[in-house]
């Protein structure tokens, strides 16, 4: 059991939607809906968050803000495209500035369909997510194991170098 | 030192997390309450806690996790002296140094939006360090002693001599629990305020280092209320107890109650307050004691 699935702190950007999926996003938040009953809380801070929500598409300005704010989160993190334009630009597929869904600039690992995505399936979608934080999570752990096993025989080899000189 | 403040010593040490970390779930459950949602379990701060050192370490700078290290251990030596019963103007020092610390941490990171929460941070120790010290002047004119042992032990309740004193901390508990209107710096419910303050660029074990430290400090707190009513006997501790839940309680509801004020009023009234409530109750015993050889 890890902790990771049981306090999911969410990071939300709005690409180029039309707004709906954002209010749906907002929804989730209040007494209806409550996602704070799951541990879920919307952070404003790359830095502390697990799950990066995305809405709307990416477009030529935005596509750099998109991949900074995956790079600043610490892993293991998760996307979740939520709407039709963050899974392939939906409505606006045809404007002259759009690249294509949110899965043009980073990878993206839940697709939450519908326009706008209904909060059920937002939260649907973050809780399908957890499983694959879950996963990363263990990967994660096992990668930083090996580096500081790495770490260790790389310091071991200098000194055993440093002796032999 | 004697066996007795060992015992509390190691008691707050060992056990202030976990009491810390439940009042944090409570708070987060009746505030969810208040505002008509179910909330999260009450064991979610815990959750939040050990989520956090889970994930991938990312600092900006070598000497962050320092500062915030420091900041923990200095919170933790803050709470140990009180608990031991010593002096309180030490108490007050240490927990002075542990906030500071805190303080260069964020002006550390040179996020932009740290250096703000840092520079507001000042400003609310500004605000409350004042109401502090007259705290302690307060008890030393009633019981010609800073110590904490010596207050405890005296038979008379301090709270009959320093009301106004009390109202005066219970105002200044709202900035020292981050809580609303006066949570400026870094606040509990508004994560995009500021993008989290002092909290900015910090992520993972720091943050939970931070997380930590705000629970002693909580504990300790709430240790301060206690000593306004506690003398001893089983009936006033009952009452002193009571009245550290009540006093979170109020800073709770206060919390839901209150949208965020400037930092000129959070200043400005902490300050009228402690002038007032603290000032007054402090001339009023002076009088009584050297005027009127009415002391304790
Ligand atoms: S998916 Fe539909 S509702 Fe959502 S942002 Fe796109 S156009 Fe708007």
């Amino acid at each position: 059991m890890s902790y990771v699935t049981k306090s999911p702190w969410i990071i939300h950007y709005d690409g180029s939607s039309c707004n709906g999926c954002d209010i749906e996003v907002l929804a989730c938040l209040t007494p209806m809906y409550d996602v704070e009953r799951f541990g879920v809380i919307n952070t404003g801070n790359p830095k502390h968050a697990d799950i990066f929500l995305v809405t709307g598409s990416v477009n030529a300005q935005n596509i750099s803000v998109v991949k900074q704010i995956y790079e600043q989160m610490p892993r293991p993190k998760v996307v979740v495209a939520v709407g039709i334009c963050a899974a392939s630009a939906g409505i606006f597929k045809e404007c002259y500035n759009i690249i294509g869904g949110v899965d043009k600039a980073i990878p993206v690992d839940v697709y939450v369909p519908g326009c706008a995505a209904r909060p059920e399936a937002i939260i649907d979608g973050v809780v399908k997510g957890l499983s694959v934080l879950e996963e990363k999570r263990k990967s994660l752990k096992e990668e930083l194991a090996a580096e500081t096993v790495k770490a260790g025989m790389d310091f071991k080899a200098e000194g055993e170098e440093r002796e032999g000189a | 030192m004697n066996t007795t403040a060992i015992i509390s010593v190691i008691a707050y040490v060992a056990l202030a997390p976990a009491a810390g970390g439940l009042l944090a779930g409570f708070d987060r459950k009746i505030s969810a309450r208040m505002q008509g949602r179910v909330g999260p379990p009450l064991l979610q701060p815990f959750y939040d806690l050990f989520k956090l050192l889970e994930k991938e370490p990312v600092t900006v700078n070598r000497v962050q996790d320092f500062y915030v290290l420091c900041c923990l251990i200095f919170m933790i030596i803050t709470g140990g002296f009180f608990f031991a019963g010593g002096s309180l103007l030490l108490v007050i020092f240490t927990l002075t140094t542990a906030s500071v610390f805190m303080v260069v941490a964020a002006y550390s990171s040179n996020s932009p939006y740290a250096q703000i929460g840092a520079s507001r941070e000042l400003l609310q120790i500004m605000a409350y360090e004042p109401m502090v010290l007259i705290t302690a002047i307060g008890f030393f004119i009633v019981y010609r002693s800073f110590n904490v042992a010596d207050i405890i032990a005296h038979p008379a309740p301090a709270v009959h001599y320093l009301a106004g004193i009390f109202l005066g901390f219970v105002f200044i508990l709202t900035i020292k629990f981050r809580k609303s209107p006066f949570d400026l710096s870094m606040s509990h419910h508004a994560h995009q305020e500021l993008v989290k303050g002092l909290t900015t660029e910090f992520s993972g074990k720091t943050l939970a280092m931070i997380e930590l430290s705000h629970w002693y400090e909580n504990i300790f707190l709430l240790g301060f209320v206690f000593l306004f009513f506690a003398n001893g006997t089983t009936q006033w501790t009952v009452i002193a107890v009571l009245a550290c839940l009540l006093a979170y309680f109020l800073e709770i509801f206060i919390d839901n109650s209150y949208a965020r004020m400037k930092w000129q009023i959070a200043v400005n009234s902490s300050w009228i307050v402690a002038l007032t409530a603290g000032g007054v109750n402090l001339l009023v015993l002076y009088f009584a004691i050297f005027g009127f050889g009415l002391g304790v």
